[in-house]
């Protein structure tokens, strides 16, 4: 590739002379190197994303969340698992905004923690998903045949089998922690993406400029990662974006049976189920964490349905 | 024949794909630490010993786990570790009946009260009622069915006082945990429900029918609906994973005595051969549901090309 | 629709005044002219149970929930009343012999299994012989409550004939009882599970104790229904020798293990009795259920102690003077106060308040304030010197261990939190599983870790005897011959006043002058009990009875 770099003139019109020339003759990996970025179908598809105004708040309660999750934290005196026991189960208030919870912690850095922790997973899952399901739904696709079928019967045998319960059995057996967590759910989760993946890739790699561009001798490498995936994104990233609330919530329910991420950091479903005790005693502890997952899972729903609306003209009716 | 070859296929896969949760689950148990006999006053280790041979756990693992296939084959999960006297099979037998009724009545709730909020929605699309009944499928996907149900529980039967806190003796005790456990299955419906009626609405053949003047009603129901449920029954599969994982939650805060709540309490109590039993019997039970889906979606949408894996 | 429903109502209020006649018939017979207080016409005493009894055979018994079902459905030779006082059970009177090493039972003529047999000499041999037994399965947890009779645990561990165990029905109505040693407190346990009889016809049946069909008691209640995860009833067995003291006709108990829907459900009257020990009830709502309905939340102290253990064998807590440091760092009544908030106490010594001493409770006669208090600065100053003497210059990071329990993870919290404040510790805490946390303890693969004992019997061998250098719940490392001796002394006298005495020095060495364990506190039994519930019963041990509960008007 660097290779090919250099080789890129880049001399200036005005100073050519006979010398600047080079027959490049059958060098066809150069000839069918694009120059110009192809970004008018993107800017095409992100003017239409913005004309959907629920899409558009989606995304902005989105980046909100995203960037409260990162700062929220710092912006309260308090710390996430510090005790204050003569302050247990307080209202908020204006010390503490959000309250406390049982043990006296401040319920605000703790929901903008337990974003985190939940954001942490669902992002993590979805990019492992992502890079497991490109690699091999793009094998899948790409080269066909008996690869594909082998590889087909494998990802559907595994599909098959019920993913909650697999994950619920890791968990039992390994100490649940962020990253058992993660591994758990993404055991079955790159399935659906590698199936995508696949689908696209079928469908694209019979294009004339896939054609074209192979016949112009450019290798599987360089036409998977070079034509064929970057023009497969769309449905990519819809589905990498509605992945992201299927873990956050699936972590929820993990959490729920205590397979959760552990004390003293906290999820949002692990705080929601910490205050299931006596949330009618003492509401905020559970509100707070229940909004805001309810706004995440909302935010990247909508937000991915209008990703998709945007990226696929056809369905905009 | 293409039929024949297709659901022969899908259910070797669906063999294959129990034998591999059966395995994991086998060897994933036997990866935990520890015995399921200990406990905080320390137990003689010969009585220990004891228990160890009662349950074959002083066997070669191949051994065991030979013995695991066979008793599995034959439909014996073995006996509870923490219930003595009781078997997997008795207890998941005495408890799924009720799991069933709620999932059932759950799923039908679930199917029609969907079905509707998505035909009115789509027929007043863009209408004040479109939004409403849109946000609340949003609702119903957005927010967690055991904040629902804290929820209901809370105001209708701790506050109002119209339905018990638990139990599941009445009609009215089932009020509030099929509310909450059809909740999310409602809105995935009606959004399918809306899109597709949409669809249809536009198609050619709708506006012909109109232009022919046919009563409206009957081209409502002719055509429009019956068409536009069609991805619903696709839906199948992942409600029933849906309703399971949901019934797990909804049981135990409801004090359902349902499967979901042994399996709770399985887990808890690191009952190994429980959580074995119940995770197998719903794997089985999610597994069939998916079969029958995959061949449903064949029945029902003869547009599905039948040697294409899955992305149609 | 309207018509049938007034039929209906009609028809209901005509059979509640018939049963509401009824009751008050019996009423007059049995409560011997208490006017004052009327009884209610429905006698249905309505429980939950957090988990499924995990079984109804006294011998497999092994946890509280079934153990409060087992106490209506059997009874032993003796029974317990209000005040824990040994009275009699089918055993109408008992001798023991000048040595204290054998015991005679007569039995009561009147006694009878549920199925109308007679309850014999020969159904408590068979019993106790049948949890001894080898061959049981599966293999009962609790057999070793028995091994005080002469060879029981021989004969357990297969190393004598079943005709050496020392239990011999003489004739129907005499049963004659060896021991290994003269030991004071072993009567009592005659009224424990474990030392029920059972039936030798229908036990051949192994579901025997899971069908209300196959079911044969011997107590005041009998078994109705069962119904997996739902429910389970019991109804007065009309059988009962002395069935005109039991004035319930049923208790029903719903099966939920959620805390926070128990309370809710007692709140709306469906249940009458809520919390420990058989239900739980969610420590966040104690505070307001103390001002809400505070003459309904009642807490009582029981035997058992919630404590730390140290490892003894590794730094830092290879040295005293750290313990100690750590031991008086902690501010128990704050902890109790905002954390565990049951109005538990404050605990500086292993044996609980409840257990019988010499005249008095043991721990009224051996006050554990002996043993030192709380003191930041003390602490401090402990810790420097300790540290100094392990030629440390700084306190290595400590990992509290407990296993996953959301009251054990608000206490260890806490607790950390409290080191962290006085002593600079940096502490982790860390939940682990129960097999993995008890294979951690035993491996002595911890720092410090959590523990916690109930009474086995009334006695304060039942805690002292945890640590000695046998022991298999000794999970400190902490290997003591002076300790050993006088665990030893205690076990082979039957002089009540040398064995308190021996105790007494066990606990002090233990405790005071190595600091072996780390006392938090004494345990409290919490429970809600609607106005109109007479007469529940927890004992010294937290055990509830409720076979003598009686509902008033209400």
């Amino acid at each position: 590739m660097a290779l090919h770099n250099e080789l890129i003139p880049q001399a200036d019109a005005a100073q050519l002379s006979p010398e600047d020339f080079r027959k490049i003759g059958a060098n066809e990996k150069q000839s069918e190197v694009i120059q110009r970025e192809s970004l008018s179908a993107w800017r095409d598809s992100w003017e239409r994303l913005l004309q959907n105004k629920l899409a558009v708040t989606a995304m902005i309660v989105m980046l909100i969340i995203i960037i409260m999750s990162i700062i929220g934290p710092m912006i309260s005196n308090f710390d996430y698992q510090t005790n204050d026991l003569m302050n247990t189960n307080k209202a908020p208030n204006s010390v503490h905004w959000f309250g406390t919870d049982d043990l006296g912690r401040d319920m605000f850095v703790r929901t903008w923690m337990g974003a985190r922790i939940s954001l942490t997973v669902g992002l993590a899952a979805a990019l492992i998903d992502l890079m497991i399901g490109v690699i091999y739904g793009g094998i899948m696709g790409y080269f066909g045949g008996r690869v594909d079928e082998i590889m087909n019967k494998f990802a559907e045998i595994l599909y098959s089998v019920p993913y909650l319960l697999v994950t619920i059995l890791l968990l039992v057996v390994f100490e649940p922690s962020m990253g058992t967590i993660i591994l758990a759910l993404t055991i079955t989760g790159w399935i659906n993406m590698s199936w995508i993946v696949r689908g696209e890739i079928i469908q694209l790699k019979n294009r004339e400029y896939v054609l074209a561009s192979r016949s112009m001798g450019a290798g599987s490498g360089r036409l998977l990662f070079r034509h064929l995936l970057p023009n497969a994104m769309g449905p990519i990233i819809v589905t990498l974006t509605l992945s992201v609330p299927n873990a956050i919530f699936s972590e929820a329910f993990l959490s729920y049976l205590g397979l959760g991420v552990q004390e003293p950091i906290a999820s949002l479903g692990s705080m929601i189920n910490a205050s299931m005790s006596a949330w009618n005693l003492y509401p905020w502890r559970m509100l707070f964490p229940a909004i805001l997952i309810s706004l995440t899972m909302l935010a990247f729903n909508i937000f991915g349905d209008g990703l998709r609306d945007a990226l696929d003209p056809k369905l905009k009716k | 024949m293409l039929m024949v070859r297709y659901v022969a296929s899908k259910f070797f896969y669906m063999l294959v794909s129990l034998f591999i949760l059966i395995s994991a689950t086998f060897f994933l148990m036997k990866a935990i630490p520890g015995n399921p006999f200990m406990s905080e006053k320390a137990v003689p280790p010969q009585i220990r010993e004891r228990l160890m041979e009662q349950y074959g756990l002083n066997k070669p693992v191949i051994e065991q786990y030979g013995q695991y296939l066979k008793n599995i084959a034959q439909g014996n999960f073995g006996i509870s570790m923490k219930m003595q006297n009781k078997e997997v099979t008795e207890l998941i037998t005495d408890t799924f009946g009720a799991s069933l009724k709620l999932g059932l009545i759950a799923i039908v709730v679930s199917v029609i009260v969907g079905v509707l909020l998505g035909l009115v929605a789509a027929l007043y699309h863009r209408k004040l009622i479109d939004n409403i009944a849109m946000v609340l499928a949003v609702l119903g996907i957005a927010v967690p069915s055991f904040v629902i149900a804290a929820m209901l529980q809370f105001v209708f039967a701790q506050k109002a006082g119209w339905f018990h806190v638990s139990g599941f003796s009445g009609p009215l005790d089932y009020v509030l945990p099929v509310v909450a456990l059809s909740a999310q299955p409602i809105a995935f419906i009606a959004r399918l429900t809306r899109s597709s009626m949409l669809e249809v609405l536009h198609a050619d053949y709708i506006k012909t029918a109109r232009a022919k003047g046919l009563n409206w009603f009957t081209i409502l129901f002719r055509h429009v609906v019956r068409n536009g449920i069609l991805p619903v029954v696709t839906y199948l599969g992942p409600m029933t994973a849906n309703i399971i994982t949901g019934s797990v939650v909804i049981e135990q805060i409801f004090g359902i005595g349902g499967l979901g709540k042994v399996f709770v309490t399985s887990i808890s109590n690191r009952d190994y051969t429980l959580i074995m039993g119940v995770t197998i019997f719903y794997g089985i039970i999610l597994m069939l549901a998916r079969f029958l889906t995959d061949i449903a979606y064949v029945f029902v949408d003869p547009r599905i090309k039948l040697n294409n894996g899955k992305e149609g | 629709m309207k018509k049938r429903s007034i039929v209906l109502l009609t028809l209901i209020l005509a059979l509640s005044t018939i049963l509401a006649a009824c009751g008050d018939k019996k009423e007059a017979g049995s409560t011997e002219g208490t006017a004052t207080t009327k009884l209610a016409a429905d006698q249905t005493f309505h429980i939950n149970l957090a988990s499924e009894p995990p079984t109804l055979d006294p011998a497999q018994s092994q946890d509280n929930v079934s153990s409060s079902i087992i106490r209506t459905l059997f009874e032993g030779l003796t029974n317990k009343d209000k005040d824990g006082n040994i009275t009699p059970g089918v055993a109408e009177k008992w001798e023991p012999s000048a040595d204290g090493k054998e015991y005679t039972f007569t039995l009561r003529s009147d006694a009878k299994w549920s199925n109308g047999d007679p309850v014999t000499a020969k159904d408590f041999e068979y019993a106790w012989k049948r949890v001894l037994d080898p061959k049981t399965q599966p293999a009962p947890p609790y057999a070793y409550q028995l091994y005080y009779i002469k060879n029981a645990q021989a004969y357990n561990e297969g190393k004598a004939k079943v005709e050496d165990v020392g239990v011999k029905a003489v004739d129907d109505k005499t049963l004659k009882v060896s021991l290994e040693n003269a030991t004071p407190y072993w009567l009592g346990l005659t009224s424990f599970t474990t030392y029920y009889p059972v039936n030798e016809k229908v036990v051949a049946n192994a579901k025997w104790a899971t069908s209300p069909d196959s079911l044969v008691g011997n107590g005041p209640f009998k078994l109705s229904t069962w119904t997996t995860g739902q429910t389970l009833e019991v109804s007065k067995n009309d059988k009962y020798w002395d069935n005109k003291n039991i004035t319930l006709t049923k208790i029903t108990a719903s099966i939920v293990d959620s805390a926070a829907t128990e309370v809710s459900s007692y709140k709306s009257g469906q249940l009458d009795l809520a919390g420990q020990p058989i239900g739980e009830i969610p420590t966040d709502q104690i505070a307001s259920l103390k001002s809400e309905i505070p003459n309904e939340l009642t807490i009582k102290g029981i035997a058992s102690t919630y404590y730390y253990l140290f490892n003894v064998t590794e730094k830092p807590f290879n040295n005293l003077k750290i313990r100690q440091a750590f031991t008086k760092a902690i501010n128990r009544q704050a902890l109790i106060d905002n954390v565990t908030l049951g109005n538990q106490i404050p605990a500086f010594g292993l044996v609980p308040p409840g257990i019988k001493g010499i005249k008095d409770e043991f721990r009224k006669e051996n006050p554990d304030s002996a043993y030192g208090k709380e003191d930041a600065n003390e602490a401090k100053a402990l810790l420097a010197e300790g540290l100094k003497e392990e030629g440390l210059d700084k306190l290595p990071k400590i990992t509290l261990i407990y296993n996953t329990n959301d009251n054990h993870k608000k206490a260890a919290l806490a607790i950390g939190d409290m080191w962290k404040q006085t002593l600079g510790a940096e502490v982790t805490v860390q939940n682990q599983e129960w097999g993995v946390f008890l294979q951690n303890r035993r491996n002595l693969n911890y720092q410090v870790a959590r523990a916690g004992f109930g009474a086995d019997y009334n006695d304060p061998m039942t805690f002292i005897d945890l640590f000695t250098s046998t022991s298999g719940n000794n999970d400190t490392g902490f290997k003591n011959a002076e300790y050993d001796k006088l665990v030893k002394e205690a076990y082979s006298n039957s002089d009540n006043n040398v064995r308190n005495e021996a105790m007494k020095k066990a606990e002090d060495l233990l405790i005071k002058q190595n600091q072996v364990i780390l006392p938090i506190y004494y345990y409290t039994n919490i429970q809600l009990v609607k106005p109109y519930v007479k007469d529940v019963v927890i004992d010294y041990g937290g055990q509830l009875d409720v076979t003598h509960v009686k509902l008033l008007e209400h």
